[in-house]
């Protein structure tokens, strides 16, 4: 069974993004494996995140609301690239850490770095999937045609009508990001009330199962957000709480732990 | 797979690289666009607010003057810089701003780098009663000052934009991120052929009326069809409306011209097609063009004198008509800009933009190696008033 498969056994499931780079690069790792086995003091692990998205940088994201452009900007100015970040990603396996990863970044980058050498860095770095923000499933092909069995998640959105839905959802690998509100990544006072039915209308198409991210930033919206969906994805606020601590390391073990238990996960 | 109503590639290039958010908003975009060209009533309406009020025909001007100092080919001048609001821009903010309010919408957002696209989509939305976001980078905000006032008067909301470079690709990812927030009551209304399909073409075809009366007016003036026409190259509007109007006639020469800045070894440019080193075919705002990048895949800074020109990345359908030898593209530095901008205001009396100004220069470089009896047509795309302070700026006292 793959990762993916393997990490939705136990839904709802929780998965932080955390940009590579970013205070900067030796940081961010340590940042995402505490996200990843936020190990306790006497040495027993407890659960922390389920999967996590590990962020590319990109000088024009614009998909992505303040918080994640500050933090990527600052990992450009560190000198953050795509290399590095497979390097990144190859240190976090070593390091123990097993769940899935899976690289989101535009498709800029990607292109420059060269889509096969991309991908086949990508796989011996041992990395899960891609989440692409501005590849739509329009122009999709010339990326899965080269990534093979690596799965490119789709994204759904509260716009999306439901042949695109059908058609998007008949081809979903791995799992659907349905992007919860019309709007770039950042948090939200209160989660939609529509959020059920528009879950709804995707699970009329697909098996696969459904992530919500786009707005979710506290541990009740994310327990909100766990009784509708198989899972909770959070960008910001994790971007924001970390990077603004002084000891982000700690600050990330708290973070796992929070919204972990929130899911019910902690045992 | 869904299917475009329109062609939604030039070539290789092209494409709709956006958030699944926008899809169904290009979709509808491609649709409404369609239906539109397709109805006379709309077709009429267009054509009454071309003439009543921006003013077509705009005139063909023959500069004599111009054309004596130089000694080679006659020169003409397709005057954009006499439409209502100074620029082409008008043309296509009117068009889109009428498809806004057949698709119901009250809202428009719009990006501007030298501020004429801000002042010609205020303008629009002022005539058609909607509310207009402006984006703009604080760059581009204190160089083109008089603009910012004018869409202010206007009753735009003009907002600074301080991320990235704070230039016109700046305010293209904020217009970007609020149509993303907005997108069900607010139109994105793009000022150049770029951005992803629907777009390109929707300009193209707006600004497409430059090149029909060029074509007529050449006819009629001269007598003939033009040995080459020049237009500057931003992100294209301009140059692909005259273009349209001789693409089709086989012997007649396109030249494009780039920003080459400080001149295209040091850098600083905004030369698309004219430094492969730092250009590759990327995809930016949607689109997948030429682009301007390091080795990482990060777009580049840019610099130009003319803030209309200052920008990464170049139509796509300008990169197929280079691909097809249909066009040919060249640059100008900004000290060659400043000084056909000068030329211009003493033999013609005419003050151009500092955009158009790149294509004068190229005229001041090709025309001498032309004969007498042959002719260029010079798109002008802009008048300069916008620009004076840059000018006093750059000239000084030796102006
Ligand atoms: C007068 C003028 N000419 C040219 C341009 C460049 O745009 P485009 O290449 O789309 O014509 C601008 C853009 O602001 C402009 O104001």
């Amino acid at each position: 069974m793959n990762r993916i498969e393997n990490a939705f056994k136990n839904k709802p499931i929780f998965m932080p993004y955390f940009p590579l780079g970013y205070p900067d690069l030796e940081t961010s790792v340590d940042v995402i494996e505490a996200l990843a086995t936020p190990a306790l003091a006497g040495g027993a692990r407890e659960n922390g995140a389920d999967l996590i998205e590990v962020g590319l940088s990109f000088s024009d994201p614009l998909a992505d609301g303040p918080v994640i452009q500050q933090a990527t900007q600052i990992a450009l100015e560190k000198g953050i690239t795509v290399k590095k970040s497979l390097e990144a990603v190859k240190e976090l396996r070593t390091r123990g850490v097993t769940i899935p990863l899976i690289l989101m970044g535009y498709y800029n980058p990607m292109l420059a770095y060269g889509l096969e050498k991309f991908i086949r860095d990508a796989r011996e770095a041992d990395a899960d999937g891609f989440i692409i923000p501005d590849l739509p499933m329009e122009e999709a092909e010339e990326f899965t045609s080269v990534a093979g069995d690596l799965p490119l998640i789709q994204m759904l959105a509260p716009t999306s009508p439901d042949e695109r839905m059908e058609a998007i959802a008949r081809n979903a690998k791995g799992f659907i990001y349905l992007v919860s509100v019309t709007g770039v990544t950042g948090e939200r006072r209160e989660i939609s009330n529509d959020l059920g039915a528009l879950i709804a209308r995707v699970r009329a198409h697909t098996s696969a199962p459904v992530c919500v991210g786009f707005g979710i930033g506290t541990p009740e919206q994310a327990k909100q957000v766990g009784q509708l969906a198989d899972g909770v994805i959070v960008g910001s606020a994790c971007v924001k709480t970390i990077g603004g601590s002084e000891k982000p390391v700690e600050a990330a073990k708290e973070f796992a732990r929070s919204f972990a238990a929130a899911l019910g996960k902690s045992y | 797979m869904t299917t475009t109503l329109l062609p939604h590639k030039f070539g290789p290039y092209g494409g709709q690289f956006v958030p699944e958010t926008l899809m169904p908003a290009l979709i509808e975009l491609e649709r409404e666009f369609v239906s539109a060209r397709n109805d006379p009533a709309f077709n009429a309406e267009f054509d009454k607010l071309m003439a009543s009020f921006v003013g077509r025909p705009t005139p063909l001007t023959y500069a004599k003057r111009l054309s004596e100092k130089l000694g080679g080919s006659q020169i003409y001048l397709k005057r954009e810089d006499l439409a209502h609001t100074g620029a082409h821009k008008i043309n296509n903010a009117l068009g889109q701003a009428l498809l806004v309010k057949r698709m119901g919408k009250k809202r428009i957002v719009a990006e501007t780098g030298a501020g004429q696209h801000g002042v010609a989509s205020a303008t629009a939305a002022a005539l058609l009663g909607l509310e207009c976001v402006v984006y703009m980078g604080s760059v581009d905000i204190a160089r083109q000052e008089p603009n910012v006032f004018r869409m202010r008067l206007l009753g735009a909301e003009v907002r600074p934009v301080e991320s990235g470079t704070k230039t016109l690709k700046d305010a293209i990812n904020e217009a970007i991120r609020d149509w993303v927030t907005n997108v069900r009551d607010t139109h994105y209304l793009l000022g150049s052929a770029l951005g992803p399909h629907p777009y390109p073409t929707i300009v193209r075809e707006f600004q497409s009326v430059i090149g029909r009366e060029a074509r007529e007016q050449m006819l009629m003036d001269a007598g003939r069809l033009p040995d080459t026409v020049i237009a500057c190259v931003g992100g294209g509007s301009n140059a692909i409306g005259v273009f349209s109007g001789f693409v089709n006639d086989e012997h007649v020469e396109l030249i494009g011209v780039e920003a080459g800045g400080s001149g295209i070894p040091s850098g600083k440019h905004a030369a698309r097609f004219g430094d492969p080193e730092k250009a590759r075919v990327g995809v930016i705002h949607g689109t997948r063009t030429y682009v301007l990048q390091d080795e990482d895949g990060q777009i580049a800074e840019t610099h130009s004198v003319s803030a209309g020109l200052d920008y990464a990345a170049i139509g796509p359908e300008h990169a197929m008509l280079r691909d097809n030898e249909r066009a040919f593209y060249t640059s100008a530095t900004d000290v060659e800009a400043l000084n056909a901008f000068q030329m211009l205001c003493h033999t013609e009396g005419i003050i151009p933009a500092l955009e158009s100004s790149h294509a004068v220069a190229e005229v001041i470089k090709k025309a001498p190696t032309m004969r007498k009896d042959q002719v260029i047509l010079v798109n002008l795309s802009g008048r300069g008033d916008k620009d004076l302070n840059t000018v006093i700026k750059e000239l000084g006292t030796n102006m």
